[in-house]
């Protein structure tokens, strides 16, 4: 068994980066043994998917292969033809992409889309690659195999398109699977059943696999050997168990310690009310159904409210009839006692002024247009009536609060990384002197690493200014480090309210339990785990609380 | 210094464009002076061969075709870019509304133009300039509604895509106005598909002139109009004389330099969007 599938030696690929080539994977090596799982594990940019890529013989365009060698079962791929590279692709090495649904073609079935490359490698015929569809689709654990495949890509979720996506790929026999992030765009619950269906499916096929994905405590689900890497160099690289037990570097330590749980601070008794959401019951104009039911929370001053869900739940609903874009059908929204006006149009500037929002992609949330000066000093203007100097002043003054350097007040968004972004949209709410801030999914396009120093900027500020947030979110990690009060919410309802500790310490509702316990852990046994425990009915699992609900 | 930091910034094609645009605007500007006879001045005979007396020749009644050209730059430019302005001026305006504001108001506006396109550019244009008479205002008035249609449609179409963005979102929720939506988030960033459309549009307008001038309805003799001498002269291509081709050439390489230097700004303005 320990024949060397894939074999990369000192790779050097180079990208075109405004016009200089400059080194996106310096040097790296690795090997790959039949029935093996590798695990790539590094932020953006790490060069993690170029090098998973590389074993198709593929680089993205704008990139080149300077020097190194890959060998696949003995044969080099560097330096030969695309007819050549096509044959060996789909053949031997298949690809699962992060997003399932931009990789199935939106006009044909899932069972033609399947079928279509084994019957055109010339392998097998049609009946017969029908049948082994419906097998893999069974194996993967897809509802009604027989007939699943005559649907089309829209028709099912986004886990099951997922994990048809895999059965595609192990549908032409591969050595090797490349599986870049196949989970990242899934809800934890969803993430819990892709993969362990694709562990299993690996597993039984004995298949090797490189498993591509920031998150390390999915990596440790999966993989036997884990390479950590960073701006395209290789870090640690060793035995799953052994890197996470005891890491070396340092860069590995602080991935392990990100998810670690910070201490829970105490609910004040002498509440002072500021924002209270009563009843609220609301639907999109032109749907039949309400997307949020009877909904009541508090939100206390200088407190930070999260409400977690799953995608569908109506959280982001939530916080657009909160700022008023959408009216609800019933219920209020009281601000300090005194009712808000349910359209946006009729509020007044105060009102409009004391809550402000932050978005999830901060990439869009900014006009690319705008000089950051602008964008910080609009709020400035428009609100408080700042002009000229004392408006940049103020700009400079918000930069520094955010830890942006005040150079940074000439350029443009598109000037600037991720995390940045996201700090100015943080200081564009701020500079509106705001008394509530809603954050939708603020941290869930970053990177870890970058996702935490966010929140520590947001506790931080909460801490100086006394504002409140309601934090909407669909990672429970998130939650852990920065709630005081948790909300749980399901199909448009309320499934468990109160402080964080109240939450968190059992008993659960059946729905919090299943999202905590979804919730990937470094321990490598966690799946396994899981799925026997769920197998005994000890652990809720999607079907039973769906099923419960209706 | 602002000059030099511009030419630096220009790729060959673009420098070659901005020679050519600047080239026909100093025509243009210095009309009375550059030309040596008078625009509507009989001075030769009919079609006067190139190269002799006259250096360009003489048009079909014997007046001097160099003149003719350098007037006509400054006649059909001038009504050229100014129609095409009103039309971009009306259409962009009443696109990004309609974009905004969606709901009725939208439905009404685009109905209208729905209307109005339907209607070929040529009869519409016929219709009402000779209901109106042909003095110039009138002709840019009615060259700018007309081709303010498909000038709106482009901008309903790039102003909705950006309408659904965050930011436009963000710009909504902080209380701004119609305007400052229309003018400060949407319209930047509408520019690079609008300049576009600008250069192509120039053209049109250049072609609809000479169209209208050839019915007696555009420019009105003895007025110089490139795309008037044009037909004047077609006749001449029969008789084997390059005459009709000289106008003709100045309507391309004017068309041909403004969409060069187009063509540049709108690869900066997309180069910025590579970045992100």
């Amino acid at each position: 068994m320990s024949e060397k599938l894939l074999e990369i030696k000192d790779l050097l690929i180079e990208a075109d980066i405004d016009g200089e080539w400059k080194p996106i994977v310096n040097s790296l090596s690795m090997t790959l043994e039949r029935g093996e799982i590798v695990g790539l594990i590094g932020e953006s940019g790490a060069g993690k998917s170029t090098l998973g890529l590389t074993a198709l013989g593929y680089t993205k365009p704008g990139c080149r292969i300077v020097s190194g060698s890959i060998k696949l079962d003995g044969v080099e791929l560097v330096g030969k033809s695309d007819a050549e590279l096509r044959k060996i692709r789909g053949n031997k090495v298949a690809y699962v992409a992060q997003s399932a649904a931009a990789s199935f073609n939106p006009a044909h079935t899932l069972i033609e889309q399947f079928i279509e490359s084994p019957v055109q490698h010339g392998k097998i015929k049609i009946p017969e690659a029908r049948k082994r569809c419906v097998e893999l689709f069974r194996q993967l654990d897809l509802p009604d195999p027989e007939h699943i495949g005559e649907r089309y890509p829209h028709q099912v979720s986004g886990g099951q398109l997922q994990r048809a996506m895999t059965a595609m790929a192990l549908g032409s026999d591969p050595d090797i699977i490349i599986f870049d992030e196949p989970t990242t765009a899934l809800d934890v619950t969803t993430q819990i059943e892709v993969l362990a269906a694709i562990k299993e499916a690996v597993k039984a096929h004995n298949v090797a696999a490189i498993y591509i994905s920031h998150d390390l405590a999915v990596v440790a689900q999966m993989a036997d050997r884990i390479m950590v890497l960073r701006h395209g160099n290789l870090i640690e690289e060793g035995d799953a168990r052994e890197l996470l037990a005891n890491p070396k570097e340092e860069y590995t330590h602080k991935l392990l310690s990100v998810r670690s749980q910070r201490d829970a601070r105490t609910v004040h008794d002498e509440e002072d009310i500021q924002l209270s959401i009563k009843n609220i019951t609301a639907r999109y104009p032109g749907m039949a159904f309400d997307v949020l039911t009877d909904i009541n929370i508090n939100i206390v001053r200088g407190k930070t409210v999260a409400v977690v869900g799953e995608s569908g739940s109506g959280k982001s609903t939530l916080a657009r009839v909160i700022i008023g874009l959408l009216p609800p059908s019933r219920g209020s929204v009281k601000f300090h006692g005194r009712a808000l006006a349910s359209a946006l149009k009729a509020r007044s500037k105060k009102d409009l002024q004391s809550i402000q929002m932050i978005y999830q992609m901060a990439d869009v949330a900014m006009n690319p247009r705008h000089k950051i000066k602008d964008i910080i000093g609009r709020p400035l203007e428009f609100y408080l009536g700042m002009k000229g100097e004392e408006r940049d002043q103020r700009v400079f003054e918000l930069l520094r609060q955010i830890e942006i350097p005040e150079e940074f007040a000439e350029r443009y968004p598109a000037q600037l990384s991720g995390g940045e972004k996201q700090r100015i949209c943080i200081a564009r709410a701020l500079a509106a002197e705001p008394e509530l801030i809603i954050c939708d999914e603020v941290t869930s396009a970053l990177d870890q690493l970058v996702a935490e120093g966010i929140l520590d900027l947001l506790l931080n500020l909460q801490k100086e200014l006394d504002v409140s947030y309601l934090f909407i979110t669909h990672d429970l990690a998130t939650v852990k480090s920065i709630a005081d009060e948790i909300v749980v919410m399901y199909q448009g309802g309320v499934v468990e309210q109160g402080t964080k500790e109240e939450i968190l310490t059992p008993p659960h509702a059946p729905y919090t339990e299943l999202l905590l316990s979804s919730v990937p852990e470094m321990d490598p046994d966690w799946l396994d785990d899981l799925v026997d425990r769920r197998e005994r009915g000890e652990a809720p699992t999607a079907k039973s609380i769906a099923s419960r609900r209706r | 210094m602002f000059f030099l930091a511009v030419w630096k910034d220009l790729n060959l094609s673009a420098r070659i464009g901005l020679f050519i645009v600047l080239f026909f605007v100093f025509c243009a500007i210095f009309a009375p002076w550059l030309a040596p006879y008078g625009q509507s001045q009989i001075v030769g005979d009919v079609w006067e061969p190139l190269g002799g007396e006259f250096i360009l020749g003489t048009d079909q009644i014997g007046r001097d075709l160099l003149t003719r050209l350098i007037y006509g730059a400054r006649n059909t430019m001038t009504l050229a870019l100014i129609s095409t302005a009103v039309s971009f001026a009306a259409g962009a305006v009443l696109g990004f509304i309609a974009a905004t504001m969606g709901g009725g108001v939208d439905q009404v506006l685009s109905r209208v133009v729905d209307v109005v396109i339907s209607i070929p550019t040529l009869i519409a244009s016929l219709i009402v300039l000779s209901a109106l008479g042909t003095a110039t205002p009138t002709l840019v008035l009615v060259i700018g509604i007309i081709y303010a249609m498909p000038v709106f449609r482009i901008a309903r179409a790039v102003a909705m895509d950006i309408e659904v963005m965050d930011y436009v979102e963000v710009a909504r929720v902080r209380g701004e106005g119609l305007w400052w939506i229309m003018h400060k988030e949407i319209l930047p960033n509408a520019l690079t598909p609008l300049a576009a459309e600008f250069g192509l549009r120039f053209c049109f307008v250049f072609l609809l002139i000479a169209s209208l001038s050839f019915l007696g309805l555009g420019l009105q003799p003895p007025l110089a109009d490139w795309g008037a001498m044009v037909r004047g002269n077609a006749d001449g291509i029969a008789w084997g004389f390059l005459h009709p081709l000289l106008p003709a050439a100045c309507i391309a390489l004017l068309t041909i330099g403004i969409n060069l230097l187009i063509d540049r700004w709108v690869h900066k303005a997309s180069g910025l969007r590579d970045d992100q």
